[in-house]
């Protein structure tokens, strides 16, 4: 094992990614690189392929792949499901929780938890065992327990959803986390749990890509990267000034550039 | 929107219980007329107001059409194809388990039901039905002690002549419908059910019905009574042999609660439903209603029907007693080409009487399932009040799911609340699972059960565990 240079090379590579839906081009050919334990930010307006790009990375079956290559590990993923790459350590944050009735979410994030465990060779975790893990971890987001007899995200206010979704990042541990716009529809408080909670799971193993349009979420988190997507490409990449100087000058300021 | 690996072709998962036991049989030729409800009456030495109650329907039955009304098409039925009464070879008086076949026992160990003294379900008292017959019950001498009468039908007949003269047909009459008029005529075997008047029965009791052979119809008939303050559980399990014909299964259950009594039935229904070009499978007609007669009294029908080509299947509660209670919980599951027209009725026509209807309907493949029901309010049911509860989930875009409720009142001072919903398993919530690590087929499993926990919840605790695995069974394959 040569485990030292390997944690070197990047967790997630994307080259040249073009994708559509229904035929509708949406991603014309962007490229990024994270090595684990960097943060990234991918910020630009709506409708640029932001929340495409983290689906298609997790795997949505909406979406073509018309070229281009996503390598995760080194590993190129376009033929895994998309439980096999969250079982391998891909975790996309998204949006807008779904909700599922009927469906109990302690349930849920047992099953979900030991399907990771599982793909680590790791032992299964039975309900007392994993009731432990997870209080343990409803602390990182201020979460109640009783969030864990309810139905998934069922009746969920928007924070509690972000807060699901960051409690399940810290019980899957992921390689590569993917948060899509978390800090949305979020109040000052609510922001301050989650970006804590993100910065406590964030470790050296761990690569992290935030989807925003705020710069209030990186106030809280330091990204070292900061990338500029506008019309699926990625046009711009700097460290945390330039999501400044983009708080500064808006979106329009990006118009004029193209792609480096 | 929907995309390739989403919601395709139908692959049916094999059926577990599709065995056929070798064994000899007495049956009579087929066809049905006079003589063969004269044979049948004989070969069981029924006394003469059974023969005139089966003759009685046999008449009535002629004269009756085959309904038409369910959203259900199939091929005519020929009546005269059919054979009206199978059983095993045994010797002429069995005295103990022992003496029975043992090819019968192990057919029934096959499906998981024990019947033998060391292996027999500790919880559980069961009633076994092959064919036309009742093969054992167990736990009879330990439920004696309690006065609880649980035996076979003819057995009751010629033990407890004066309940089955009294009860037998007093919530469906011979001529109720086509189907129970049939029954009535030619029912072979079935279960007898007495509970004393405060007793609490012991244990569940449970009867399992096997279909055996393939050119013989099933018609069993099932009679439960519970007196005053008394109460029981009562668990019925069906599977059948996989023949490309199909079996009619025609059958009649009675219930009668009197002051506060409760009676609980729970049904999960797995008779065998055919291939994926709809090719054999069981047509199942079945008349099921119970009677609320004292004053709260208590009637709830639970139901898992998984199996069976056709089903047509409307467990019903007439409410007479004084805030007398009745509920119905369904789960009708439909995959290939099945067709269920299944629901409830409930006729308030005591006062203050309350129902309950929580149905779930999931339609996958090409099936159709619909929900019938209809909830009555009578001129003196005043103060009464019903809640229902219809959803139908459709897991590709094949599958049909229909809702027809009826509602009739006559009495102003009383309620009716109806809800309903239809819903797609969507593609972004199992994508949400999937994104998680859980397995695509785990993931649709998991939504059926939360869709179906209302009522499974409601199932005794091992009944409940053994639909959630049926359900996931009957889906295998059905996405994806």
């Amino acid at each position: 094992m040569q485990s030292k240079k390997k944690e070197l090379n990047p967790i997630l590579e994307v080259n040249n990614l073009f994708a559509s839906i229904e035929n509708l081009p949406i991603l014309k050919g962007v490229t990024i690189s994270v090595n684990p334990g960097e943060i990234h930010a991918i910020m630009g307006r709506n409708g640029c392929g932001k929340s495409t790009l983290s689906k298609i990375i997790a795997g949505h079956p909406s979406y073509k792949v018309t070229k281009g290559e996503i390598k995760f590990a080194g590993n190129d993923i376009q033929s895994l499901e998309p439980e096999e790459r969250a079982q391998s350590g891909i975790f996309l944050g998204f949006q807008y929780p779904i909700e599922i009735p009927g469906v109990s979410n302690l349930e849920f994030l047992r099953v979900a938890t030991n399907a990771r465990r599982k793909f680590l060779n790791k032992e299964e975790l039975d309900t007392f065992d994993f009731e432990d893990l997870v209080k343990e971890k409803l602390d990182l987001v201020k979460m109640d327990s009783a969030f864990l007899s309810r139905s998934i995200n069922q009746g969920f206010s928007g924070g509690e959803k972000k807060r699901n979704e960051i409690l399940q990042m810290a019980l899957l541990e992921p390689r590569i986390a993917i948060l899509d716009e978390t800090d949305s529809g979020l109040d000052i408080d609510a922001l301050r749990i989650v970006a804590s909670g993100i910065k406590k799971i964030s470790n050296e193993q761990t690569g992290i890509i935030l989807i925003t349009h705020y710069q209030r979420l990186l106030d809280e988190i330091q990204p070292d990267y900061v990338h500029v997507m506008s019309d699926g490409q990625i046009i711009k990449t700097g460290e945390s000034d330039l999501a400044l100087e983009l708080e500064k000058h808006g979106y329009e300021w990006t118009d004029n550039f193209t792609k480096e | 929107m929907v995309s390739e690996n989403l919601v395709k072709d139908v692959v049916s998962e094999p059926y577990k219980y599709g065995f056929v036991t070798d064994i000899e049989t007495e049956k009579i030729s087929k066809g049905l007329n006079e003589d063969t409800i004269r044979l049948i009456s004989a070969k069981k030495e029924e006394p003469e107001y059974l023969l005139n109650f089966r003759l009685n329907a046999f008449r009535k039955w002629q004269k009756m059409n085959e309904p038409n009304w369910a959203d259900l098409g199939y091929k005519k039925i020929d009546y005269q194809d059919i054979i009206y009464y199978s059983a095993p070879k045994q010797k002429e008086k069995i005295s103990s388990l022992d003496e029975v076949d043992p090819k019968l026992l192990e057919t029934f160990d096959k499906l998981g039901i024990p019947l033998t003294e060391q292996k027999k379900l500790t919880n559980v008292a069961v009633d076994a039905v092959f064919d036309s017959v009742s093969i054992a019950t167990t736990f009879r001498k330990e439920l004696a002690q309690h006065g609880v009468i649980f035996c076979s039908i003819s057995e009751a007949v010629k033990d407890h002549s004066d309940l089955i003269e009294k009860y037998l047909g007093s919530v469906v009459p011979a001529y109720d419908n086509y189907f129970a008029a049939l029954n009535s005529a030619v029912f072979s075997d079935g279960s007898f059910v007495y509970i004393p008047k405060g007793v609490k029965c012991p244990m569940d009791l449970s009867s399992y019905f096997r279909i055996n052979s393939g050119d013989s119809g099933q018609f069993e008939r099932t009679l439960i009574i519970a007196e005053e303050s008394s109460s029981v559980s009562y668990l019925e399990g069906c599977t059948a042999p996989m023949f490309d014909t199909n079996t009619l299964h025609a059958a009649v259950v009675e219930l009668i609660a009197l002051d506060d009594a409760s009676i609980k039935y729970s049904t999960v229904q797995n008779w065998y439903a055919g291939n994926e070009e709809g090719v054999g499978g069981i047509f199942n007609f079945v008349t099921k209603r119970g009677k609320c007669l004292g004053k709260r009294s208590k009637i709830s029908w639970s139901q898992v029907e998984t199996g069976s080509a056709i089903t047509w299947k409307y467990p019903s509660c007439l409410l007479l007693g004084e805030e007398s209670v009745g509920e119905f919980y369904s789960v009708a599951l439909t995959n290939n080409l099945q067709q269920a027209d299944t629901g409830t009725k409930m006729i308030h026509i005591g006062p203050k009487t309350k129902s309950t209807i929580v149905s779930k309907g999931i339609s996958a493949g090409n099936s159709v399932n619909s929900y019938r029901g209809l909830v009555k309010m009578g001129s003196k049911a005043s103060g009464s009040r019903n809640y229902s509860q219809c959803d139908s989930m459709l897991i590709g875009d094949q599958a049909a799911a229909n809702t027809f409720p009826y509602i009739q009142s006559q009495q102003p001072n009383s309620e009716i609340e109806h809800e309903a919903s239809t819903c797609r398993i969507s593609e972004d919530q199992l994508f949400y699972l999937q994104s998680r690590g859980i397995e695509f087929e785990e993931a649709v499993s998991m939504m059926v059960s939360g869709f179906c926990r209302d009522v499974f919840n409601q199932l005794p605790m091992e009944f409940a565990a053994e639909a959630d695995k049926l359900l996931a069974l009957k889906l295998e394959g059905s996405v994806g």
